[in-house]
């Protein structure tokens, strides 16, 4: 079976994000970026389900400027075989992503594509979703398991109040949550290894997408500062502190 | 920082992701119960930490001096204690494997960059600490045996390791007559003193190693008889990087904690990063740690080019970059007030572990001596 997994580079999870003075968008320049934590987990997924032979490829594609190119290599150390990078610096929305991937997929043909259930720069959590529409393929987000079995996947997903099992026929989407895995950590001879595997390098103009944005973006602003809170010595001070700010 | 290449990059950041995750959590609690971990420097040598710049061809790293100090200052951001032991482990493995004989290396070195097996390095003894090539532990040829006879002190991991490089004496007359040996923790006649109580480091055991009529094999000789001191030395080179890049990392790491409290702490009404005094003197640190970097990958990159003038910038880098450490860690917890003097704050562990890097691998009066000589030679 051949596995797809998009990882997309974000800010790292580290980073305290600063809002630009403008308003516009967070300020990128001088920040450390990072592969997206749920791409991590679905390209450890990847890695796993071919280290039981379930799996012959894993392909990783990130769509991004140059530097993308560096998560494209951690994938490829933490054990993907090969990567395709679709340059660009404009910012990509999700469904112009979809739209990329589902070309993508039409030259590659897996049968199973792994995402991360979001990106920790915009949140959006649509790109799998979106992807398996375009494509008119089922899909398992959300996973926390993923299972190989007889041509089917099971998938165990986190939903409101528990757990659901689902079993998909491929070819098939999947998008992972936190509790999936443990991203390993790169070992130095495979961090070596990478810089010998190969990414192609393509343009969001050969899959004849549009990326223009569908969505403006009003403005960006900060949290509000969280305020100092007030200790109270006991329960009833607490309750007539409540009542008199007319909480209870 | 030194622009780094790709590789290098994400070299030094996987380095860093296992010291957060996996060792800071838990180096007050090794400093305070005075153990090292052994699944974590399993764990590391599954990573290929083990042999960082040992060759590829009993499963090394195959990297360079310089990733070695990428990766030995950010495992130090974690825990200085096993950073350190580590770098001792990869000094001792890579001497094996570039003087050993073949098959003592094929015997050893597998296990060792796979942290199977660990290395302590056994040099200094009661009578011969900066002064090293009076030593005066012996070793005798007897049929196809070595007996060795004598002490080494201050052996870090003694007790602990599985494997001793040991620096013995075949022969009268000084450095020439020194041999390498690598004797075997269970080999008869070899024993171990009590742990001394240590100022930091204290996660790892120090203590004697003792040899009392004891056999080893032939064939576990390190090269040929007499070239011992030049092997002991040439380890040290590049264990003098390390032992500064850990320091560095230590030190960053008391930077940052610093960094972090003075935005927190509160005193005259604001937070006390609101006064000049204070950014000032975090300024210094960030320059002077600047600095010392710096100075590290330069000496690091000599070291990897083999340029003449490497022994001195090592030397120089060891001495710079473990007093700039030991400052910087100090401010830090100057800047912490009272707190910084307690134990949770975890700043004064590593005032306390940074101390002995001024010491070890040569004090850094040996390293100006060093220095010294390079300069009279012409190596300027
Ligand atoms: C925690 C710890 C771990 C260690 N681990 C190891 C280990 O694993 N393996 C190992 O072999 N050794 C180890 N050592 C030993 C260490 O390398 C020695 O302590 C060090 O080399 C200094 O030797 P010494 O203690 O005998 O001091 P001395 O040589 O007695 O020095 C005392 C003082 O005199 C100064 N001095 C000496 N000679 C000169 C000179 N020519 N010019 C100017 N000043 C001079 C020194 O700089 C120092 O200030 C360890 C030490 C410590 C504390």
């Amino acid at each position: 079976m051949k596995v797809l997994v998009p990882v997309k580079r974000v800010i790292d999870y580290n980073v305290k994000v600063r809002v630009k003075s403008d308003q516009s968008g967070v300020d990128l320049a001088n920040v450390k970026m990072s592969m997206n934590p749920f791409d991590e987990i679905s390209v450890e997924e990847a890695v796993r389900l071919k280290e039981k032979g379930a799996v012959e490829e894993i392909v990783v594609v990130s769509i991004g400027p140059q530097q993308a190119q560096e998560t494209l290599r951690t994938a490829l150390a933490m054990g993907a075989d090969r990567g395709i990078l679709i340059k660009t610096d404009d910012n990509v929305e999700p469904l112009a992503v979809a739209k990329i991937l589902e070309k993508v997929i039409g030259e590659e043909s897996p049968e199973l594509v792994i995402l991360g259930k979001q990106a920790i720069d915009d949140d959006s959590n649509q790109t799998g979703q979106m992807l398996a529409a375009l494509l008119d393929w089922p899909q398992g987000t959300f996973a926390s398991e993923v299972i190989l079995e007889d041509g089917k996947i099971n998938v165990t997903r986190e939903i409101d109040g528990g757990l659901q099992t689902l079993s998909l026929q491929t070819p098939a989407i999947v998008t992972t949550d936190l509790r999936l895995n443990e991203p390993r950590y790169a070992s130095l001879p495979n961090i070596m290894k990478a810089k010998k595997k190969p990414i192609d390098e393509k343009s969001p103009g050969d899959y004849g997408v549009d990326t223009a944005a569908r969505l403006s973006v009003v403005k960006v602003t900060e949290p509000p500062v969280r305020e100092a809170g007030e200790k109270v010595e006991d329960v009833s001070e607490l309750v007539t502190k409540l009542k008199a700010k007319g909480a209870i | 920082m030194t622009l780094l290449t790709e590789e290098q990059t994400m070299i030094s950041d996987m380095a860093k992701g296992f010291a957060m995750k996996e060792l800071r959590p838990n180096a007050a609690r090794w400093d305070k119960e005075g153990n090292l971990d052994r699944s974590k420097l399993e764990a590391l040598g599954e990573l290929g930490f083990g042999g960082i710049y040992t060759t590829e061809e009993h499963g090394g790293s195959g990297l360079t001096r310089l990733d070695a100090a990428l990766i030995f200052e950010q495992l130090s951001r974690g825990d200085i204690s096993h950073a350190a032991f580590l770098s001792i482990h990869n000094m001792a493995t890579w001497m094996i494997d570039s003087f050993a004989h073949d098959q003592l290396r094929a015997k050893y070195v597998p296990r060792l960059t796979a942290t199977e097996l660990i290395a302590s390095y056994c040099l200094t003894e009661p009578g011969a600490g900066s002064d090293a090539a009076s030593l005066k532990t012996t070793a005798k040829l007897e049929g196809d045996e070595y007996v060795l006879n004598g002490a080494k002190v201050f052996i870090s991991g003694a007790g602990f390791s599985d494997v001793y490089v040991v620096m013995a004496r075949t022969d009268d007359g000084g450095a020439k007559g020194v041999s390498t040996f690598i004797v075997d923790k269970d080999a008869p006649g070899l024993s171990f003193g009590k742990h001394e109580d240590k100022m930091g480091w204290r996660a790892q055991p120090t203590a004697m190693v003792n040899f009392d009529d004891c056999r080893i094999p032939a064939t576990n000789r390190v090269g040929d008889e007499g070239h011992g001191f030049k092997f002991a030395m040439a380890g040290l080179d590049g264990g003098r990087l390390n032992i500064a890049a850990c320091a560095l990392g230590g030190a960053q790491d008391a930077l940052d904690r610093a960094f972090a409290y003075v935005q927190e702490r509160q005193q005259f009404g604001r937070a006390i990063i609101e006064f000049q005094a204070t950014q000032f003197k975090l300024a210094d640190m960030e320059t002077e740690l600047a600095a010392a970097r710096a100075l590290l990958y330069e000496a690091a990159t000599k070291l990897d080019k083999k340029t003449p003038d490497a022994t001195k910038f090592c030397a120089m880098a060891k001495r710079f970059v473990t007093d700039t450490s030991s400052k910087v860690a100090n401010d830090a917890l100057q800047l912490h007030g009272g707190y910084g003097y307690l134990g949770d704050y975890e700043v004064e562990r590593i005032v306390r572990d940074l101390r002995v890097h001024q010491i070890l691998e040569g004090t850094n009066e040996i390293m100006r001596v060093i220095v010294a000589r390079e300069m009279m030679k012409g190596q300027v």
